[in-house]
This record gives structure tokens, C-alpha cells and sequence, in this order.
């Protein structure tokens, strides 16, 4: 079985989506907080706290430079820890893809409709997310509003790419990998709380080839800055390329670990 | 006879890697029949199962399942098809009404038509009174019905059991074995495995006894009592004279541990002999039944 075979897929991949959203729905006010109440935290802390020690960055202030950043960050967050923990779990532990499997889905409906969920998290996230910072008036309005559709695109990214680690870790506990020397990392030295010129220029190129959150910071920062330039076609374009490979590749290697 | 046969396996195999899980197996089975797969653990029947559900690929041999390859075919197998699995894997996160009700959509049945079709089987799995309940804190009997009736949602045509009543008490036991006598007198195949023969005894119209990946004997459970067994087991104690005695009369007999057992279709006959020739202290007879049948063929050895 090759890993870049093009996944057959039905309309049936909604399906999937739809459970995945009813269960969402289920418990709507838990998961309405972490998204609403961590950028108040890191603003407060970092944007007005440490930002009291920083004149301005790239000529604006603390706050409003780390603002985008924090909303990359929860797009990040959000899929990846939806398509590894969470998906896992109901692979593993619940069986849920053994149940629906048994019906007219196949396994490449219920990887894929796991990812579209998973990039859905990013983008009700990153909605829960930008009022709570416009409030704060630290964006641009109306260019951040794209960032909702964009928020897609970049869940979209990182759903797949953990997909792509549930489907090879041995068990639940090995995520503890890719989270810290993959995830934490990013989080880190993607240009997010200060500007990726200050690293090293071999650092700098590591981060614009290999990491995605580099791309979706430098995209989110632009519309919420209201200052788009031709880079971010450059950037657009990684994070589809990156998406597209991705998405085959982790369906492909879930079929390796649940077709036997 | 004009019987459709709903299922038609060839010299079907399957391999682990090195493992032949199932090795060449041919079997058929008919419609609206209830068709048993026996065996110790390991024997192939989950194996089995899980090609004829099209979720496990098949490395060789012929496989048809309603008159379609289940290769080309699963997603309009999977329709005409009701699946128990062996583990119960309902979803934790929604309660009774609401598992079905996810399951109906997985089959494109509308909301409406699916309200109707849950409302009936909950009757028919006794859980009306449930519906709200989460599923995890449903004991094991409520647990195994759920799962039976998230199988009928879409009116199989085939039902497929794996272990339906493992770890179920006697009443919920007999009340699963109600459920599926119901259903075969609505016209349903039926096809499971089950550790428990007398379960297989009294609910297979056929069935084959499965041993390392290949079928040792396909029959009606009465037929291959009498065949491998006779009618009635009589049970000695295992004693030098007693063997010595059988041995001179050309007996069929099973030394196990320390009983000796004679197989015979005549009891009474067999009875009066032994105490009459042999001096027997202690003896029982008991009808044979399926599980004879098994241990004879499969052996005592512990599997796994």
C-alpha cells in the first residue's frame, strides 16, 4: 500500500463531522473556555505584564504584537489536540471507528471527517478567540475577519499532521513526543512572541521551511495588522501544499494501522 | 429448493504475516438460517467474521456476501448488514436514544423515518425506559441489547453476532437468545460465534467447528452429536479393570482425567454390560451433547 494513494472518499466523511459535532454541542460551555479565557491570560501576563518592559516591537506594542500570535497559537492547538488525544481516544479506547466502520463508512471517510472536525476546532476557536482581542482593541477590523475562513486552512495543517502521529505512536502515552519536540518548540520560535530576525539566520530558514506555525503567525499577523505583502502568497501557499500532502498521507497511514 | 445462499466463501485465507489466521476455509451460508462458527480462542472465527463484515481484507480465496465480492463491493454489503461485534463498542459520549440515532444517519436514514425505527427497538430490546441514560453506566445485559438493537437499525437482512452473550447472566442470556429467535422467524440470516455450545446447540440450525484456521466438521448440532458421539455418554471412574473390560468389548471411550466416558447410542445396553461384566462401582449417564462433540475434536489442550 502506498502512503500517497489518493484516499476514496464519499459524502459520508459529513457524517463522521457531524458526530464529532454533536458531541461538541454536548458540552459546549467546556469547551467554550479554554479559547476564551487564555488569551486573557497571556494578554494580561505577557501583553501587559512583560509588555510593560518592552517599548514597542516592529513599532507597535507588546500586546498588539503577541495578539495574532496567540491566535495561531489556539488554531494550533485546537486540531492537534483534537486529531491526537481525541482522536486516539476513539480509536483506542471508545472503538468509535470500529462501530462506523461496520456501516456503509469506510476508514478513509472516518479519517477525513476527523480532520475536517479537527481544522472545524481551529475555526471555532479562533472565533471564540478574536472578539475577546478586538475588545481589547488590539486588531484590525474588517481584515482579521478573513482570519476566520484562514483558521480553517491552518487547522487543517496541524489536524494532519497529527493524524499523522496518532496513526504510528505505539500508545497514548508516546504523544508526549511529538507534543514536546514538535508542538512546544513551534510555539515557541515561530516568530510568535518575538520576531524570528532575532534567531540566528539558519534558525530562521529551519523555521519558514519546516515548521508551519511560522506560516499561519505570519498570516494571522498580517490581516490583524491590517499590512498584507506579496510574502504571504509564499506562506498561503506552504500551508496548502503542506495540508494537501498531509491529509493523504495520515489517511494512508491509518489505513496501515486499522485495515489489517 | 429455491434457497438463496447469502454467503459463499471459497478456499477463503487469511495471514498475519507468517500467521494463516484462516487456511483455506469453504463454507456456505443459506438464507434466513442461523449459522454457528465454534472453536477454542484462536481458532479463526473473529477472523472470519470480520472478512465477511468487509473490514479485514481477505489474502485469498472467494468470498460473496449477498452475491457481491466483498472487495469491490463493502459499502453495499455493509448496508444489507447488522454487526454485535465481540467488545461492546457503543459511544460513551451519547446516551441509548442518542447512539441509535447517530447510527441511523452512518445508514442515510432520515430523522424522521429513524425516530420511528428507534421507538421500535427499544421496545424490542426492553430499554424505553433507558433512553436518556448514558451508555456506561448501563449494566452488561442493557449494554449487549443496545448493541443488538444499533445492529437492526437498518433492517439487515443479515445479522452478524461475535460472542453476542459473553459475561451475560442467565436471564439476559436467555432474553438475547428470545431477541434472535424472534428475529429468524422475521426472515433474518443469522450468523455467530459463541463459546457457549449449548447456546449453539439451541440456536443454529447449522454450523461448523473451527480449529486452527481450518473447519474440522459443518453440520446440524443433533446430526453431529450422533455422529461423533451416539446418543448418550456413560461416565465410569477411570480404574485398570474398567479400561481392561472396555478395551475387551471393543468400546468407544474418551479417558478424561479421572473418569472414563463411553460413547453409545444404546445407554440402557451399555449400562447393564458393564455392570454385569465389569465391576463398576460408580456410574452416571447423561445425554451427549454438542460440547462432547467439541472437546473431542478440538482436545482438552488449554489454547493461548
Amino acid at each position: 500500500m502506498s502512503y500517497f494513494q489518493i484516499p476514496r472518499l464519499s459524502y459520508r466523511v459529513w457524517k463522521v463531522w457531524l458526530r464529532n459535532k454533536d458531541v461538541f454541542v454536548k458540552t459546549l460551555t467546556l469547551n467554550f473556555l479554554p479559547p476564551f479565557l487564555e488569551p486573557l491570560l497571556y494578554l494580561f501576563a505577557l501583553g501587559f505584564g512583560l509588555g510593560m518592559f518592552v517599548e514597542n516591537i516592529e513599532g507597535v506594542s507588546y500586546a498588539r504584537y503577541i495578539a495574532p500570535a496567540l491566535v495561531a497559537v489556539t488554531i494550533m492547538y485546537a486540531s492537534f489536540f483534537e486529531c491526537t488525544y481525541g482522536s486516539y481516544v476513539r480509536m483506542y479506547y471508545q472503538k468509535t471507528f470500529d462501530a462506523i466502520i461496520a456501516t456503509p463508512l469506510s476508514i478513509e471517510d472516518v479519517i477525513a471527517g476527523e480532520l475536517l472536525w479537527g481544522a472545524t476546532r481551529s475555526c471555532i476557536n479562533a472565533c471564540i478567540m478574536l472578539p475577546v482581542i478586538a475588545a481589547f482593541g488590539l486588531i484590525e477590523l474588517p481584515h482579521s475577519l478573513l482570519i476566520i475562513p484562514f483558521s480553517f486552512l491552518g487547522g487543517l495543517v496541524f489536524a494532519s499532521i497529527a493524524m499523522c502521529f496518532t496513526a504510528i505512536i505505539p500508545n497514548i502515552n508516546s504523544l508526549t513526543y511529538p507534543t514536546t519536540l514538535f508542538i512546544t518548540p513551534m510555539f515557541l520560535f515561530s516568530g510568535t512572541f518575538f520576531p524570528l530576525s532575532a534567531l540566528p539566520e539558519p534558525i530562521q530558514y529551519f523555521a519558514l521551511a519546516l515548521l508551519p506555525l511560522t506560516h499561519v503567525v505570519n498570516i494571522v499577523r498580517a490581516l490583524t495588522f491590517a499590512d498584507l505583502n506579496q510574502f504571504l502568497i509564499f506562506d498561503l501557499a506552504w500551508l496548502v501544499v503542506a495540508s494537501l500532502i498531509f491529509f493523504v498521507l495520515s489517511i494512508n497511514l491509518m489505513k496501515k494501522r486499522l485495515v489489517v | 429448493m429455491d434457497i438463496a445462499s447469502v454467503i459463499v466463501a471459497e478456499r477463503l485465507q487469511k495471514r498475519f504475516g507468517e500467521f494463516i489466521a484462516v487456511d483455506g476455509v469453504s463454507f456456505t451460508v443459506e438464507e434466513g438460517e442461523v449459522f454457528g462458527f465454534l472453536g477454542p480462542n484462536g481458532a479463526g472465527k473473529t477472523t472470519a467474521m470480520k472478512m465477511i463484515q468487509c473490514v479485514s481484507p481477505k489474502n485469498a480465496g472467494r468470498l460473496l456476501v449477498f452475491d457481491m465480492e466483498v472487495d469491490t463491493h463493502p459499502r453495499e454489503i455493509k448496508k444489507l448488514m447488522g454487526v454485535v461485534p465481540q467488545e461492546n463498542n457503543l459511544d460513551p459520549d451519547f446516551t441509548v436514544y442518542e447512539n441509535l440515532l447517530e447510527y441511523s444517519r452512518y445508514f442515510d436514514i432520515s430523522r424522521q423515518d429513524a425516530e420511528k425505527i428507534i421507538d421500535e427497538l427499544l421496545d424490542f430490546v426492553q430499554l424505553k425506559e433507558k433512553k436518556d441514560t448514558m451508555t456506561e453506566i448501563l449494566s452488561g445485559g442493557m449494554k449487549r441489547r443496545l448493541v443488538l438493537a444499533r445492529a437492526l437499525i437498518n433492517h439487515p437482512q443479515m445479522l452478524i453476532l461475535d460472542e453476542p452473550t459473553v459475561g451475560l447472566d442467565p436471564q439476559a442470556r436467555h432474553l438475547m437468545w428470545d431477541k434472535l429467535k424472534n428475529l429468524k422467524s422475521q426472515g433474518v440470516t443469522i450468523v455467530l460465534t459463541t463459546h457457549y455450545l449449548e447456546e449453539a446447540a439451541y440456536l443454529c440450525d447449522r454450523l461448523v467447528i473451527m480449529d486452527h484456521g481450518r473447519i474440522l466438521v459443518e453440520g446440524k448440532p443433533d446430526e453431529l452429536i450422533r455422529k461423533y458421539i451416539g446418543t448418550d455418554i456413560v461416565e465410569a471412574e477411570n480404574e485398570p479393570v474398567v479400561i481392561a473390560c472396555l478395551e475387551k468389548n471393543d468400546a468407544r471411550y474418551e479417558v478424561v482425567g479421572d473418569m472414563v466416558q463411553i460413547y453409545t447410542n444404546d445407554p440402557q445396553k451399555t449400562t447393564d454390560h458393564l455392570l454385569k461384566e465389569c465391576t463398576l462401582r460408580k456410574i452416571t449417564v447423561r445425554s451427549a451433547t454438542l460440547e462432547d462433540v467439541f472437546l473431542k475434536l478440538t482436545g482438552r489442550k488449554l489454547r493461548e
